[in-house]
Formats: C-alpha cells, structure tokens, sequence
C-alpha cells in the first residue's frame, strides 16, 4: 500500500491531515459504492480472461492442437534468444522515443496557437481533427503513396531540391521512420483535442491575476499554463507511452502483405504477439511476450507517474 | 492565451498573423492525406491508380456502388449503435470511477487506480479469445440483443477514460464539494450536478475518443460476429479487400462517409471543449 | 392397437427426422458466396431433409476468425479452408477424417490431380477440393508490341523481354519489366519452380527435411534475385496496396507477372489493354517445367455427429462432384480439381486458362505445416539479398535454417 501511494504520485502525504474517523469511514462507503459495478465490471471482463491469458505462458499452447503440455518456463527461456522478439523491442523502444514527445510537443503546440486565434478557429480545430477519424486502411493507402519511391509527391519534391530520391516503407532503414510518421499524424488531432480541453479547465481568472501582476506571456507560460496543465500532460505522456508500446494496426496496415516491414524493420511487440498467437497460433508462447510487455509497460507508467506528477495548491 | 493581450497592440498583430501562417502550413499538410483519400473515393477504376491529384472525370460511381450493392447502411447503422451505446456507458462509469478516485479518500485507492490503469497494459489480442469462449459458453451470440451485447462489452467501461477523468476532477477545488456537502447534499448530487458541469472540456473530449474508438474496432468484432446481419463498418469494409485485389474506390468512399458521424460528433462536442473555459473560469 | 402403436412410432420418427441443419463457412468473395447461394438451393432440392447455412468472413482475416472458434468449440460443420492450414486444423482435432466407405483413397487419387496428394495426412484425407490453381505469366500485350517481342518462353527470353519493356532505373521506374513481388506468388516459384528446374529437389520426399539448401536451391536464388539486382526488371513494392504488383500491372505499367489462376477475374474486370497468359518458363529449350499448385478444400469438423455427419458427408460429396465443379468453373471461373474436367479440350485450349491448366501436371504443392511461419522464412531471406546485399547462398541457407526449424518443431 505505501509503496503503491509512493508511486502513484505520493498523493496521500500532500492530503490535509486525517478527518474524523466517521468522515473517514462514509467517504471509505459511498466510494466503494460507487466503484462497485465498474470494479465487477474489470474484474470480470479484464482481470479474469487476462490471468487465463498470462497462465497460457507455462504451457506449449497452441490454438491448432489438441495436447497442451506444461513447460514451466520454457517460454521465457526461448524468449531471451528470440532475435525477432529483440528486434521487435528494439523498434517498439524507438517509435515509443520518437513518437510520444514529438506528438505531445506538436499537439500542445497547436493547441496553444488554436488558443490564440479568433477567426475561423472552430474551422482550423476540425481540420486538424481530420486525419485522427481517417479510417486506417484508408490512411495506409495514401501514406503509402505520398512516400512511394516511384511516383510519391514527397520524392518528387526531394528531386526538385535535387536530393536523391529516397526508399522509406521498402527500405529497412527508413520503413520505421516513415511508419512513425503516420502513427504522429494520425494522433496529432487527438493530442490537439486533449490539450484544448486541458488549456480549458484553466481559470482564466489566473491569468487576469497575472496580467495585473505585470507578467510577460512567457512568463504566464512557465508559471501558469504549464503546472496547470501538468495532469494533461500526465495523461497524455501515460496513455501516449502505453499506446506506442502497443502500437499495432498502422504497422499492421503500412506492410500488409509482409506485416512487420522488410525484414522486421517495421516489426512491434504488439505485432509480434498477433503474429505468434492468430498467424502461427502458438499462444504461449505470444502469452510470453505478453507477460515480458506488460511488466515493462507497468514498471514504466508507474515511474512516470511517480516523477511527472506535480501537485500544486488550487 | 489571454496572455499576449498585455503586449503592445502593433506586435500582437504580427504574431497572430505568424501564427495563422503557421496553422494553415501546418492544416495543408496535415490535411493532404485526408483530401487525397476523399479525392480518390471520386476517381473511377481507371483513375484510381492514374496518380493525377485531381480527379479528371470526378465520379460518384465508388458511392453508388458501396450505397446500393452493399450492406454498407446497415453496417453503418451497427456501429452507430455500437458506437453509440459505449460512449454512454463510459461517459457515466468512468465520470463516476474517476471521480471517485480523485475526491475520496479511502483505503485501497491507489491499488485500485493501478489496478484499473493495468488493463491498459494487455494488448486487446491476447484476451479475444478468453472472451469469445465466454460469450459462446453464455449462448450470447444466439438472440439479438446477445448479439449486439457481445460486440460491445469489452468496451463498456475503459480504463483510459477513468484516468482522463480523474486527472480532471483532481483539479477540481474541494471547498465547493465541501460546501455543497454541508449544504446537505448527498454524494451522487454531488458529483452528477456539481462536479460533472465543471469537466465539460475533458467529457466532450472523452466522447469523441471513445466513440471513435469504438466506431474503428476490428479485431473483437471479427471474432464475436457470425451472422452478416451484425457486421460494423469496419468488419464490412474488410470485405473489400479480397482475394485477388482490393477494391480502393470503394475503400476510399466507404472511408469518407465513415468519417462524415465523427466529425458530427465532433462538431457537437468541441463547442463543449470551449465553453469549459467560462464554466470553469466563474470560480476559482 | 398393435397397428396404433406402429402408427405412433412412425409418426415419431418421422418428427424426429426434422431437417438436419449444416452451418458452411468460406470466405467472402462476391461470386464465390452467390454461386454457393445457388448451389445451396439446388442441394437442398435434392435433399429436402438437410438445410444449410452459410456464412461468411472477410478474406484477410479468414484463418484467425475460424481457429479462435476451435477453442471456444464452436464454428461450422463444413469449412473451407487452405490447403496449406491442413497439417494444423488435423493436429487440432477440428477436422475429421473423411469416412474410407464415402470417399475412397483410391478413388480420390484417380479422380482428383496429383497435387491434392498434400491434403493426405497420416495415410488419410482429411478434405476435398473443388478446384485448383497454378501459376502463370500474365504479360501485357500493347507493351510488348511497342518494344516489338514476342511472348517468352525461357528465362532467358523472358529477362530480354523485361529489359526492353522497363522505364527508369531504381529506385525511380515508370514502366516495370517484371513486376517483382517476393511476398507475392515469387516465393513459391522460387522454392518449387526454379529450384526444381536448376535440378534440385525443395524437400525430402516426406517433406520433413529441406533439401533446398544445396547447388540448385543457390542457383535459384541467384537467378531469381538477379532479375531485380542485375537486370534491374523492376523493383518490389512498386504500388501501395497489398496487391501492390496486380494493382500496377492492372494499370499498364508492367510488362509481366507471375500470378495464380484466382487473379483471372480480378484482371480481367480492370485491366483495359491486351493481355495474355503464358505458361510458366523454362531453363531451356526442352527443359524441366514446374508449377506450384494450390488449392481450397472443403472439409468436415468435429462438430458434425450423428446426423449432422451424414448430412455433411452428402453435402461434401455434392461440392466435389464433377457437376459443381463444371458450375464453380462457369460461375466463379477456377479450374475444376477432376483430372478429367480440367484436362477437356476447351480448357486446355482456352487462351486464359490454357497455360494454368497445362501445369497441371506437373504443379508440386508446399506441404505447409506453418504456413505463415514458412512463409516469412522465404520472403525475409529473398529480401536479404535484394534489400541488403546478402549472398543468394547465405540467403538460401537461411531459409533453410528457419524452415527446417519450424518443421522440427511440428514432426518431433
């Protein structure tokens, strides 16, 4: 219990000090009341089917066959000379370290000039909201053509600068690039829609207090916008990392003949376990990966929740 | 914001013309792949791989065809109920979850919240199947309402909007559920009439998440949809992909009216986003 | 009374001899679904006992959606499905062997063509094809009018051929020579065509050992990353899209491609220049022809019992008769698996289907136990060579390496 409220955020100690106990023990009811159907909710939809799913890893599981032995840890073991399971983390690890800053840098970005304008400001948020609903089949085709080797506008500009023409998604030095691209375009909107609703919730009555004071805009920046915005940019960091470590379907769709890219360049966990577990059926052993993914996706939000997280007096 | 108001009027002028300069740079390329997608659902067969950015002879064949020779409404149609349904039930189970986690205090709060946020953590593929051995074991694909039931469960409830929503109601000053607490109300007014108004911006947000979300789903309702009567649009589009080669004017047409209830959705809801700014600008 | 009583009892068999109804899964394929429609109204006429169901699932996703119903026990009770997910729908339990007094071992051996012999499992058959497929050149015939050359009939015309057809260089071409594809059908022709043709043999006669990784398997690689690496014909990838070397041939833009029987319909609906089909090339002269053969089959599950069996055993006895085959050809256009049906003269002399049909033959199938496993091993090591420069016989050895490790882990 210490260790969890540690993480996530230290929240306990910067409460005031303890309330009667009767204030105490009605908060501690009305709480679980509420939590009550949602708790029932996860533990039957979510926490049973995944403990069904992570068991599968101790056993040579296939879809396909009816005898499935135990192996005790044999999974794992397979796990650590895997080259395609490291090679896929190794991606998983750069789209996460590309994606995710590059995404919440533009995003709010945006956000903050959208906040600046007035004219045609409804027009300009639906227009960058617009790849985000871009369904991805449809999204895949067109990338693909705008980054096609032969007739793609983005080589055709690069031949005007008289750049040499470049491979991207048929190259396995570029393929991953260029599939980040897609996956930071299609969020752009998203991340714009949150940080429009983060910049909302802050009083504005903030900002005339700091007019008076006589602060500059970047000062406003530093000191208000930002701290105010620290559990949007909390989410966004959380729930951006958490997604990249599953990225899935604009890998899926980039490559879909050879999914993963040329030679696993564009290859992710996320596709790795779909490919072990519903293109060759073994899920064990994509129960394996599974295990290996969620304990370092756990151990990373809860360090991030940990050490992003500022509390500040409202 | 606000803040650059306080700088002479002549360089305001100038930077808000450089930042509409920026937006449109950026809303042009942000946008291409988006227009070249509802151009091309305008080409017929032979433009489609012609490579011309405008259509030469624009046609509404694609929509014709994908409106009259398919189950494309009814598809449509699903999903919307599908779509529909979810985003409800979150917008009410994760408010009231991320509420509850932000303003109580009780024991087990935070296990709880990690607990919650770990579903996050297992990709949806690992658990179709223990899911769909459920549903079969319940007999839950055999009547209608089973039917559609089991497309949507999964997402009845999500993690990702529980957290949206606390870190929200965490900036929510306590002193007004206090006083409304010593004015005698009960804890479900209290968070349904007085914290629930003041979340407008991360509940519109939320709403246009999670329909999309659930509007886009494919891999569980592949696995969960047996008779054609309950395909969604994304299962129904899959068909266009065939054996032997795609049919990319009809992907391209099917993807731009799919797009047409999510930028509605968006439309109604993004107003919600700003008008959060009075709303919560009154207190504070 | 006595006469009563047998009235009953006939009265109760009777009700209880209400229709059998059979669940049929394929995939979803516009003529494939309505020809089933019509076969299904026929087959019911004809059995007024039995009602059959059919449902349908996108092409893509065909193979995840069927095994995710093994394990929760549910599913059809007559399946088709690849011949290549064979070894694994057995080893799950899903399929049932076909009955040895409906369907004969020698009896399917003598009427079906030889590659249905990798649906044989264990000593026996498990499913049945309606029909079949073969490769073969589909070349454009306004281009190679323009370079004015005829069609190919070695390799060695036919890289003459690509070299006088191409546009550009790479990584830039306007026109392709060969619209190269290692995720295409070129991987089967590299492992069971040219390997075959440099006098090798891909596996061992069992199929539990590779045997590619020898002089032939070499050669093979060799002549087949060439054609991109030296003669610079074309490059993968050309279009996007997952059909990415149809969809540009389609459009005119490639001379040639090798391709299946199943993407007749496909070109035929899109492509508006002349175009023909050639069988697949030779070494030389006189040298030896191959083909890949494949194939969709139609099988019975475990959830059949009783009189659901005899039921499917009616049913998959009408899909593979000779008289569905003939309706499948006209309807759905995909050669009959009768030797006898696709060896009649009309076929072999029609100028589409003629050269598939003449490789039948000699078409070898894969005898997958993984097929996407196996796959993979294929396209990556090609691409090692095409993409990084890697030796075609590191390239091969490769493969080989992989290929034999997911054998092991099936036959051990």
């Amino acid at each position: 219990m210490d260790t969890t409220s540690k993480l996530a955020g230290g929240r306990a100690s910067a409460r005031p000090p303890r309330r009667r106990n009767t204030v105490k023990y009605r908060q501690t009811v009305t709480a679980y009341t509420f939590l009550l159907v949602p708790l029932l909710f996860f533990l039957l939809v979510r926490f049973i089917p995944t403990f069904m799913a992570l068991r599968l890893s101790l056993f040579d599981w296939n879809i396909l066959r009816e005898q499935q032995p135990f192996v005790g840890l044999e999974n794992y073991t397979t796990l650590v000379a895997d080259e395609k399971f490291l090679q896929s983390l190794k991606n998983t690890a750069l789209y996460t370290v590309i994606g995710v800053p590059l995404q919440i840098i533009l995003g709010l970005g945006l956000a903050l000039m959208l906040g600046r304008v007035r004219a045609f400001r409804g027009f300009y948020r639906a227009l960058y909201f617009a790849p985000y609903v871009t369904p991805i089949v449809a999204a895949a085709w067109v990338w693909q053509w705008v980054f096609s080797p032969q007739f793609g506008p983005v080589n055709t500009v690069l031949d005007w600068l008289h750049l040499p023409p470049q491979s991207f998604l048929t190259s396995p030095d570029q393929a991953l690039a260029t599939t980040a691209g897609l996956v930071v375009w299609q969020n752009l909107g998203f991340q714009v829609v949150l940080f429009l609703a983060g910049l909302a919730a802050i009083p504005r009555s903030y900002y005339e207090a700091a007019e008076i004071d006589g602060a500059t805009g970047s000062q406003a920046f530093w000191r208000i916008t930002l701290p105010l915005l620290n559990p949007t940019i909390v989410f966004s960091v959380v729930t951006g990392t958490i997604a990249y470590l599953q990225l899935f379907t604009q890998v899926v769709n980039l490559n879909f003949t050879d999914q993963g890219g040329p030679l696993g360049s564009t290859l992710t966990v996320a596709v790795y376990i779909y490919q072990l577990a519903f293109g060759r059926f073994q899920m064990g052993y994509a129960s394996a990966v599974t295990v290996v993914l969620f304990v370092i996706i756990l151990i990373i939000t809860l360090l991030q929740l940990r050490f992003l997280t500022r509390r500040y007096d409202t | 914001m606000t803040a650059a108001s306080s700088a002479p009027r002549k360089r305001v002028d100038m930077r808000t013309l450089l930042v509409y300069v920026a937006l449109t740079v950026g809303v042009i390329i942000t946008l291409f792949p988006f227009i070249w997608m509802v151009l091309t659902s305008l080409k017929g067969f032979q433009e489609l791989f012609n490579l011309n950015f405008l259509p030469s002879q624009p046609t509404l064949d694609n929509y014709r065809q994908v409106l009259t020779e398919t189950r494309f409404l009814q598809w449509f149609g699903n999903s919307l109920l599908v779509a529909g349904v979810t985003t409800v039930s979150v917008l009410f189970f994760d408010s009231l979850v991320g509420y509850t986690l932000a303003k109580f205090d009780f024991p087990g709060k935070n296990i709880v919240f990690v607990l919650i946020l770990s579903t996050l953590m297992i990709p949806t593929e690992m658990l179709v199947i223990p899911w769909f051995v459920g549903v079969s074991d319940l007999g839950l694909t055999k009547s209608v309402p089973g039917a559609y039931f089991s497309i949507m469960f999964p997402g009845l409830i999500s993690a990702f909007g529980v957290f949206l929503m606390r870190q929200f109601f965490d900036t929510l000053p306590n002193d007004l559920l206090e006083a409304a607490r010593i004015d005698g109300m009960h804890e479900f007014g209290i968070f349904w009439r007085i914290a629930m108004p003041l979340v407008r911006p991360a509940l519109a947000s939320l709403a246009i998440f999670t329909f999309l979300g659930n509007w886009n789903a494919f891999l569980w309702p592949l696995i969960v949809i047996q008779q054609p009567q309950f395909r969604t649009l994304p299962i129904g589009t899959a068909l266009f992909n065939g054996e032997a080669g795609t049919q990319w004017g009809l992907i391209m047409a099917a993807s731009s009216l799919a797009v047409i209830p999510v930028l509605i959705v968006f439309a109604i809801f993004q107003r919600q986003i700003i008008e959060g700014v009075v709303l919560t600008g009154m207190k504070g | 009374m006595k006469k009563f009583l047998t009235l009953a009892l006939a009265l109760t068999v009777s009700a209880s001899a209400a229709p059998v109804t059979l669940t049929y899964w394929q995939y979803d394929f516009a003529t494939k679904v309505s020809t089933m429609d019509a076969l299904i109204k026929k087959f019911e006429a004809q059995n007024p006992d039995i009602k059959i169901k059919q449902e349908t699932f996108p092409y893509d996703a065909y193979n995840q959606k069927v095994a995710s119903s093994v394990p929760a026990g549910q599913g059809p009770d007559v399946v088709n499905l690849f011949y290549g997910w064979l070894p694994q729908y057995v080893d799950s339990g899903f399929l049932q062997p076909l009955p040895a007094k409906d369907f004969s071992t020698q009896q399917i051996e003598s009427n079906f063509v030889p590659m249905i012999k990798t649906s044989k499992i264990g000593g026996q058959y498990y499913a049945l094809p309606t029909s079949v497929r073969t490769l073969a050149v589909f070349y454009n015939k306004d281009l190679f009018k323009q370079a004015r050359i005829v069609p190919p009939r070695t390799w060695e015309d036919f890289i003459a051929a690509g070299q006088k057809i191409v546009k550009g260089a790479p990584p830039r071409f306007s026109v392709l020579g060969f619209g190269i594809q290692p995720d295409g059908q070129d991987y089967h022709v590299v492992r069971e065509v040219l390997v075959r043709q440099f006098g090798g043999s891909p596996f061992s006669k069992d199929g539990k050992k590779v045997t590619y990784d020898s002089a032939a398997g070499v050669q093979a690689m060799t002549f087949y990353t060439e054609l991109m690496t030296k003669y610079k014909l074309g490059v993968p990838n050309f279009f996007p899209g997952n059909n990415s070397y149809r969809d540009a041939f389609i459009a005119g833009k490639v001379g040639m491609i090798v391709d299946g029987s199943f993407a007749v319909g496909a070109i035929q609906k899109g492509a508006k220049f002349n175009w023909g089909v050639l069988p697949l090339p030779v070494l030389k002269s006189n040298g030896v022809r191959g083909n890949f053969g494949s194939y969709w089959v139609n099988g019975i599950t475990k959830n059949a019992k009783g009189d659901k069996l005899a039921a499917s055993i009616k049913f998959l006895k009408f899909l593979t008769s000779d008289e569905t085959q003939r309706t499948w050809l006209d309807s759905v256009g995909e050669i009959p698996a009768s030797r006898k049906l696709s060896g009649t003269a009309a076929l072999r002399t029609n100028p589409v289907y003629g050269p598939f049909v003449s490789g039948l033959p000699f078409a070898s199938s894969t005898l997958f136990v993984d097929e996407a496993g196996q796959r993979k091993a294929w396209v990556d090591a090609i691409n090692t060579v095409l993409l990084q420069g890697n030796s075609p016989a590191n390239a091969v050895k490769r493969a080989a390496a992989e290929e034999q490790k997911i054998l092991d882990g099936y036959y051990k």
